[in-house]
């Protein structure tokens, strides 16, 4: 008689890692689209506003975080539409692994292919608006704590708005709220360099933050999952 | 006794009818009582002068905003932890009240900011976080009525109501973790350094906001259980009478 | 496992989708070397009390027990024991037939290796597309995948809606041997479909679901 596996949550962790990164790799245009979203909306403001340089300096810092906020926001329906669409969200749903582990598998790979390329591309935009380098530095650290709580809480609204009606405006109704104090404490870090304050306030409520959304989040996206798989 | 009796749409219904006009009743007596203290017996502010009177909307509309949320929630947890389409109905009607008292809150303190801090609106702890309170709403709305199926949606905007309920100690603490431009709150368990006619009329009004956000729900539950159960043959037979 | 012990144990299970009541008080049991067949008309709630069983649809009543224990204390194992296959394929365009076949078996936990892997697309007549993105195969070649899943995944317990969709008669066929090959082995299906299936060595009952 067999016994059943009871599945880990390292090997459903490993399961999604494994399996969204390949579908990526595979299928390059989204990471591409999001990080030429992210230039291109950045580059919106001072053709917009005028591109004075000690006014770019001061509007740097927001306008860097308020574009990669919305590039990944816009990358958010990718993470489990297409998975709920072809059944394969179903299959998940009944893996002797508990969605706990691939759940929190499918967000890291999310952010993999999100949030760190933005963070990384964010110096280049950083130096178009002329900010000195420990506000690039810093800016980048705020992306790199913050972009994840965004691909966590915009992976649980993502979740409930799964089949429903309204799209992608249901979604921004839901997510840009949740993303606000994210937003106000990334950018306050680097708007804080930049006129020479300490940004470690803001940085270690980010931090804060953070943890709070790795230790919450994924077993709300668990519920949410299960919700609209019934 | 039963005390699941009125937890059946049909039974609660008829509950719902029969209370309703009370909580109105109450609601605008206390409001009548409240209005009175707060613009006629309550004495002048010393540093604001008139203009703090508005106070007495407010503070009773930002209280309510929150304790609103906060019973949706628990309205929201018993639909998904007993599958209850009821509760699931009573956190509906309770939305749109709650969504309206956070945009008077809103509304009112900006009116009140602009005489008192010389700006109608600043991105502070509370103010951006009492915000996001209405967007929690609306987004609780827009969710439960974006799916074909009605159940799907009743558990899917519970799901996002009780995460949301991480936002309530956020408003309720900004003013003592921040320095922000909201004054501290006054009134706590302790006592308060409020003169006694003020909050006499503060208590008052918030519980005619209570009152009436009570009788808005079970008027609006009524039209939700009509809806809802139909097909139900005492629906059916309502409709014929 | 003891023979004559029903496996699969549904009592009093009860399911409403949107306003209708599809189903109410349903018993049943599956014994082991059994297929239940669930048969009934369109719209009768097939898919709704299959996906009951499995736990992707939570019904509005009843308990299911699984080798004596119940399901809702120890999901986990449940989902362990069990292959579902549902109206969706659940494969990804992106990725090959193997690769497809390869992920689909780690999620259930199964270690494979490629020969294996090979062997099974092979046996189902995909060899020579092994390599193709799946966007590439037939709606019956996709199917074929479902197929050599089955024949990998070791579950006692197949739940299956209207397996035979899109299958010509050689893959009817090979989806007989198998499911002949399961229950001969003791495990049990519950399959919804409106086909004839007759496995040889295995017994054969009927649930209807009424409107």
């Amino acid at each position: 008689m067999n016994v059943p596996s009871r599945g880990t949550y390292s090997g459903g962790f490993a399961w999604a890692m494994a399996r969204d990164l390949r579908l990526a790799w595979r299928h390059p245009d989204e990471i591409i689209l999001t990080l030429a979203f992210f230039a291109l909306v950045a580059s919106l403001f001072p053709l917009g506003i005028g591109a004075e340089p000690q006014l770019l300096a001061r509007i740097g810092p927001g306008v860097i975080w308020v574009g990669a906020l919305l590039a990944a926001f816009l990358a958010l329906p990718g993470i489990f539409a297409a998975d709920f669409a072809d059944g394969s969200l179903e299959q998940m749903s009944l893996s002797p692994h508990p969605p706990l582990g691939w759940a929190a598998g499918k967000i890291a790979a999310h952010w993999i292919i999100s949030g760190l390329p933005l963070t990384l591309m964010s110096p280049l935009i950083g130096l178009q608006y002329g900010l000195t380098a420990d506000t690039l530095l810093v800016e980048a650290v705020s992306l790199a704590l913050g972009t994840p709580i965004l691909s966590l809480l915009g992976g649980a609204c993502a979740a409930l708005a799964l089949g429903a009606r309204g799209g992608g405006m249901l979604l921004a109704l839901l997510a840009l709220p949740l993303f606000v104090p994210v937003l106000i404490f990334g950018a306050g870090a680097a708007e804080a360099q930049a006129t020479g304050l300490a940004p470690t306030p803001h940085l270690s409520l980010l931090g804060a933050a953070l943890i709070a959304a790795l230790v919450g989040v994924p077993a709300a996206v668990v519920a949410a999952v299960r919700i609209s798989v019934d | 006794m039963n005390w699941f009796y009125f937890s059946s749409p049909s039974t609660f219904y008829g509950l719902a009818g029969r209370l309703a006009p009370w909580f109105f009743a109450l609601a605008a007596v206390t409001a009548a009582w409240g209005l009175y203290l707060g613009l006629l017996v309550a004495p002048t502010d010393a540093q604001q002068g008139e203009v703090y009177r508005v106070i007495f909307i407010h503070v009773p509309t930002a209280w309510m905003s929150m304790f609103l949320y906060f019973v949706m929630a628990c309205y929201c947890a018993l639909t998904l932890i007993f599958n209850t389409r009821l509760s699931a109905m009573m956190a509906r009607a309770i939305a749109p009240t709650g969504a309206l008292f956070t945009a008077l809150a809103l509304w009112t303190g900006s009116f009140w900011g602009k005489p008192t801090w010389g700006t109608y609106w600043v991105w502070d702890a509370r103010l951006t976080s009492e915000l996001v309170l209405l967007f929690l709403y609306f987004g609780f709305i827009a969710l439960s009525n974006a799916f074909e199926d009605p159940r799907r949606g009743d558990r899917a905007a519970a799901l996002l109501a009780i995460i949301g309920v991480v936002n309530l100690p956020i408003i309720y603490f900004s003013v003592q973790w921040w320095n922000t431009l909201h004054q501290g709150s006054s009134v706590s368990f302790k006592g308060t350094s409020m003169h006694v006619t003020m909050l006499t009329g503060m208590l008052v009004m918030s519980f005619s906001a209570w009152m009436y956000a009570a009788g808005a729900a079970l008027v609006r539950v009524r039209s939700i259980i009509l809806e809802r159960e139909r097909r139900a043959q005492w629906v059916r037979d309502l409709r014929g009478a | 496992m003891t023979e004559g012990h029903a496996a699969l144990e549904v009592r009093d299970i009860a399911c409403r989708r949107g306003p209708a009541l599809l189903f109410s008080k349903l018993d049943f049991d599956v014994f082991p070397g059994e297929l239940l067949c669930v048969r009934g008309p369109n719209g009768c709630g097939k898919t709704t009390l299959l996906r009951c069983v499995t736990g992707l649809t939570r019904p509005d009543a009843g308990r299911i027990a699984w080798l004596g224990q119940s399901v809702a204390e120890d999901p986990a194992r449940f989902r362990g024991d069990i292959a579902y296959g549902g109206h969706l394929p659940a494969l990804k365009d992106d990725l090959t037939t193997e690769e497809n076949l390869e992920f689909s078996l780690r999620l259930r936990d199964v270690a494979v290796d490629r020969e294996a892997i090979a062997r099974a697309l092979a046996a189902v007549g995909l060899e020579k597309r092994r390599r193709l993105p799946a966007r590439r195969l037939s709606a019956g070649q996709r199917r074929r995948i479902g197929l050599a899943r089955l024949s990998l995944d070791p579950a006692l317990l197949w739940i299956l809606d209207e397996p035979l969709t899109a299958l010509d008669d050689a893959g009817q066929a090979q989806f007989v041997e198998l499911l002949d090959r399961h229950l001969a082995r003791g495990g049990l299906a519950l399959v919804a479909t409106h086909h004839n299936l007759l496995p040889p060595s295995g017994k054969v009952r009927e649930l209807r679901i009424a409107p």
